[in-house]
């Protein structure tokens, strides 16, 4: 297991997002919504790092993208589902989707469904504390802390300190040539795969 | 969970805390504007019902419909139901035409049992005979954890014809699963002489035991002549077990009134009790769908027999 | 065919109305028992090898449904005797239930002679009390006793006045040693009932029958035994107290008889969970406490006889809704294993004791002289000769034409190898001879 990112990695990664934001999208009309249940606490702290720049509130929002997967009923359990709760309109905001891994692009478009179900934004952007690669789907992010290469068969996982008791981010080395179709547990729409 | 909802013997305490969370989700789809989400995309679920219950059978098709999943509804009326089609038959024809999950109302206790003999999908008894309904027990557990914060060390007398009511029994399984302290109260031929091994407390006086309940639910009872054998009459009954203004009054501050419906206004209760602010009547109506979503999405949500194979993110 | 020229060989054998229980040889020739002894030189007869087996009088089961006439989608006269020699009976007391119902002599002589024509068990129908087991007009007892006929029973129906019953045991009394075999059960205590009343029927929320419905009967009729000094027999009795009646009943040295069905020393109301519709039987197994006071009441002789109440019904009708479904189990097939596993392997009842309450003791009450025993020269031979320690488990496709049968799945010690009906072998080597 190697470590990728420190504590000090994530918070000099979320303020350069936050300054990237603010540059390019403007905080006019702008809303966050993190998805559960690692992405709430990144977006969380990206809308203070924005309000300590721009001085804005922005409103943040969790997604629980559960219902919209393309796995449900491939796992022996139904997935677990988390709490949905944003409490304002998306129609016509530009909406900054915040996770913490992007990986094979699965969740996001899941995220995207759910949110276009919700209402229609103006725009929808991506950020993500790591990009760790091997898109199955044409997805890209528009703000990413750290480009990670890894294995197909890796296990990347952030850490918050609201969930974890710490922060970081960590690779799990997969055994070497192993797929990942025998490998469900790293399923990319876990959202700490 | 099991792969089955037959019974509240059927769930675990944590199984019931399970689908209650996963209910609490879907009460907030049914406060978007899209109420639907794609998570039983491909599913059928089939509404067998050889009784008639509109509100039931519109619940179940509501939850599995916000789930996007295909519903096909069997009822009595119109159907070879009617034609004196075997049950087994029936179930073989439904088990070729690929149903995932097969809701069952009948007349019958153990018919949902029976049903998991003959089909290979998930079978979820919506109310069989006078043995139980699982859903209805669930989605009042739902109202009264959202009503009153927990379920545990809560006092609830279940109050009419509990000998008949699959209501009352489902509901004290849970409750007492739940840790919950329940009052079976009725005329004494109207309550299972052995219902104290349910873990439960039996009394035939409501108004000693009002003022000592959190929640009051009330059975619908039953007016057909063969069960008038059991009480009097109906005048009786309501004088002794009917809730009505002066009762109410009984009730400690903050308690609940349920009851699971259709009511007897002014025989279990009286009209202006069910229209009170503490009836939340209504609120089970709507818990029911999220609770039967819940339920739907956790016994559909996961692989089942050896369908499909590990999810490949 | 048969040969009518057989040596037993080495077999033990168990003769509960002797009361011999040794290691012998029984030879058998032309029908009867030609000799009994050690060593017996066997000459042209064919040897059947009997070490380890147990060879005792055929076994005779007083409370049988064959169905026919008129259901013989169930069963008929041929499959259910061929059911009966399969599990080692030699003679089998058919209910009246039919349709026509058994209620004169016309009906019973026809049964006779489709049990002849099968010739696998000696057949004696049981009459009817009353017409059409309506329970209100006395049907033609002394015709059919004239016929033959020792058991007359409404079974399925309690006979529902005292008056009634009064009468028919009076009435009987005519005719020697007719018997009054009643099924005990309040009609409005049962109504709509689907299983014993008790903390599993509630759960179940099937309606329940309490015990008291057979109890009040039991009492009823006993007292109506001493009033009218009646033979009477009381059929399948399933409740505690009813043994304790039956008991005290004894005692006052009425006319009195008990059978009690392999169902009932076996399964309990708990067994009904997962609604097995094999397992709905009436009267309805009753609780843990009751069967154990059955299995007492059989081995103190307070209950004589083990009867099968062997019930055939078709598959679509057991394969329905549990309060849809007709009560009743098959049972001739599995009788035997049933008491030497759940009875004589646990020690609960001695090997002679069961096989007395299977043979001798219904053979009694039936009046069938020739079977029963005892093994005597110049006796009838009806005999079986089992395997008391072969291992099986009960499973469909069964002899009779019915599968519904509250034992499958039921792990079994005990199996018959040859049936002997007056010297002529209907299974042999665990087979039938034809």
């Amino acid at each position: 297991m190697s470590r990728i990112l420190g504590p000090d990695d994530i918070r000099r990664a979320l303020a350069r997002i936050a300054h990237e934001i603010v540059e390019r999208e403007r905080t006019e009309g702008l809303v966050l919504v993190g998805i559960a249940d690692r992405g709430d606490h990144l977006a969380l702290r990206l809308a203070r790092e924005i309000a300590t720049i721009e001085g804005a509130q922005i409103p943040v929002g969790v997604l629980d993208i559960t219902f919209y997967r393309d796995d449900i009923g491939m796992t022996a359990e139904a997935p677990e589902v988390h709490e949905t709760r944003i409490p304002f309109d998306i129609t016509g905001r530009t909406v900054i989707l915040v996770d913490d891994v992007l990986f094979t692009g699965r969740t996001i478009r899941a995220a995207m469904d759910a949110l276009t179900d919700l209402g229609r934004a103006r725009r929808i952007r991506l950020a993500v504390l790591v990009d760790r690669g091997h898109r199955e789907l044409p997805i890209r992010a528009d703000f990413v802390g750290k480009n990670v290469p890894t294995q197909l068969g890796d296990d990347v996982r952030v850490l918050v300190t609201e969930v974890d008791g710490e922060d970081g981010a960590v690779v799990q080395d997969g055994p070497a040539g192993r797929t990942i179709r025998e490998a469900p547990a790293v399923a990319g729409q876990e959202e700490s795969a | 969970m099991n792969e089955h909802l037959l019974s509240m013997h059927d769930v675990t305490a944590d199984d019931v805390i399970r689908i209650l969370d996963t209910a609490e989700s879907f009460r907030e789809v049914g406060t978007r504007v899209i109420k639907k989400v794609p998570a039983l995309r491909g599913r059928t679920v089939v509404n067998l019902f050889y009784e008639n219950s509109t509100r039931t059978r519109i619940s179940f098709e509501l939850a599995a419909k916000r789930l996007s999943a295909d519903v096909i509804n069997f009822s009595s009326g119109g159907s070879s139901v009617s034609k004196g089609e075997s049950l087994k038959d029936t179930a073989l024809t439904l088990q070729a035409m690929g149903a995932d999950a097969i809701v069952i109302r009948h007349s019958s206790s153990g018919s949902p049992f029976q049903l998991t003999r003959w089909v290979r999908g998930h079978v979820l008894n919506a109310g069989d005979g006078t043995h139980e309904h699982p859903t209805q027990a669930l989605l009042d557990l739902y109202t009264m954890r959202e009503r009153l914060g927990r379920l545990e060390g809560l006092r609830v007398g279940i109050v009419g014809d509990v000998l008949h009511s699959r209501v009352a029994r489902s509901l004290s399984f849970g409750l007492v699963k739940m840790g919950a302290d329940v009052t079976l109260v009725g005329p004494a031929t109207l309550i299972p002489p052995d219902a104290p091994q349910w873990g439960v407390q039996v009394s035939y006086d409501l108004d000693e035991v009002l003022s000592k309940l959190d929640v009051c639910y009330l059975l619908r009872v039953q007016t057909e002549r063969q069960r008038l054998e059991y009480f009097p009459s109906v005048r009786e009954y309501a004088r002794l077990f009917g809730l009505n203004r002066s009762r109410v009054r009984l009730l400690p501050e903050g308690s609940l009134i349920m009851h699971p419906g259709p009511m007897n206004r002014g025989v279990e209760i009286d009209s202006d009790v069910a229209d009170l602010p503490q009836s939340v009547i209504e609120d089970q109506v709507t818990n029911g769908i999220a609770v039967r979503m819940a339920l739907l999405y956790l016994l559909l949500g996961g692989r089942h027999g050896d369908g499909g194979e590990a999810g490949d993110g | 065919m048969a040969s009518p020229d057989l040596l037993f060989r080495g077999a033990r054998v168990i003769d509960p109305r002797a009361g011999r229980d040794e290691v012998a040889d029984v030879h058998v020739r032309d029908g009867i028992v030609v000799d009994v002894g050690s060593g017996l030189d066997g000459a042209s007869a064919e040897i059947v090898e009997g070490d380890g087996l147990v060879l005792t009088p055929g076994l005779v089961d007083i409370h049988t449904h064959l169905r026919e006439p008129g259901f013989e989608q169930k069963e008929t006269i041929e499959t259910g005797t061929r059911a009966a020699a399969a599990g080692g009976y030699t003679a089998v007391a058919p209910m009246a239930n039919t349709d026509p119902v058994a209620d004169d002599a016309s009906v019973i002589a026809e049964v006779r002679a489709a049990a002849a024509r099968a010739g696998l068990a000696d057949v004696f129908p049981v009459g009817a009390i009353t017409k059409g087991l309506e329970g209100e007009v006395l049907a033609e007892i002394g015709e059919m006793a004239a016929a033959g006929v020792r058991v007359f029973s409404d079974d399925g129906r309690c006979v529902p006045t005292a008056r009634t019953l009064r009468n028919a045991l009076t009435y009987a009394r005519a005719f020697d040693d007719v018997v009054i075999a009643e099924h005990c059960e309040d009609a409005s205590l049962s109504r709509g009932q689907q299983m014993h009343e008790g903390i599993s029927s509630s759960s179940l929320g099937l309606a329940g029958q309490p015990g008291a419905a057979e109890d009040a009967i039991v009492y009823r009729d006993i007292e109506l035994a001493r009033l009218t000094g009646g033979r009477l027999h009381i059929c399948h009795v399933s409740s505690a107290r009813s043994v304790e009646l039956v008991r005290r009943a004894k005692a006052d040295g009425l006319r009195i008889s008990a059978e009690v069905t392999p169902h009932h020393l076996v399964f309990i109301d708990e067994d009904l969970r997962t609604y097995d519709t094999n397992k709905k039987v009436n009267p309805p197994l009753r609780t843990e406490a009751d069967r154990d006071a059955l299995r007492e009441g059989l081995a103190d002789g307070t209950i004589d006889a083990i009867a099968t109440d062997h019930a055939p019904h078709a598959v679509e009708e057991k394969e329905a809704e549990f309060d849809r479904a007709p009560p009743g189990t098959i049972g001739l097939e599995t009788a035997l294993a049933v008491a030497l596993t759940d009875l004589v392997a646990p020690g609960l009842v001695s090997l002679p004791r069961a096989l007395e309450s299977l043979s001798s003791a219904p053979a009694l009450i039936l009046g069938a002289r020739d079977h029963g025993g005892p093994i005597e020269v110049g006796r009838p031979a009806n005999l079986v000769l089992f395997d008391p320690e072969e291992r099986w488990t009960a499973e469909p496709p069964f002899v009779s034409r019915s599968r519904n049968s509250a034992f499958i799945g039921r792990e079994l010690r005990g199996r018959v190898r040859s049936t002997v009906l007056h010297g002529e072998l209907t299974i042999a080597e665990g087979k039938a001879t034809r």
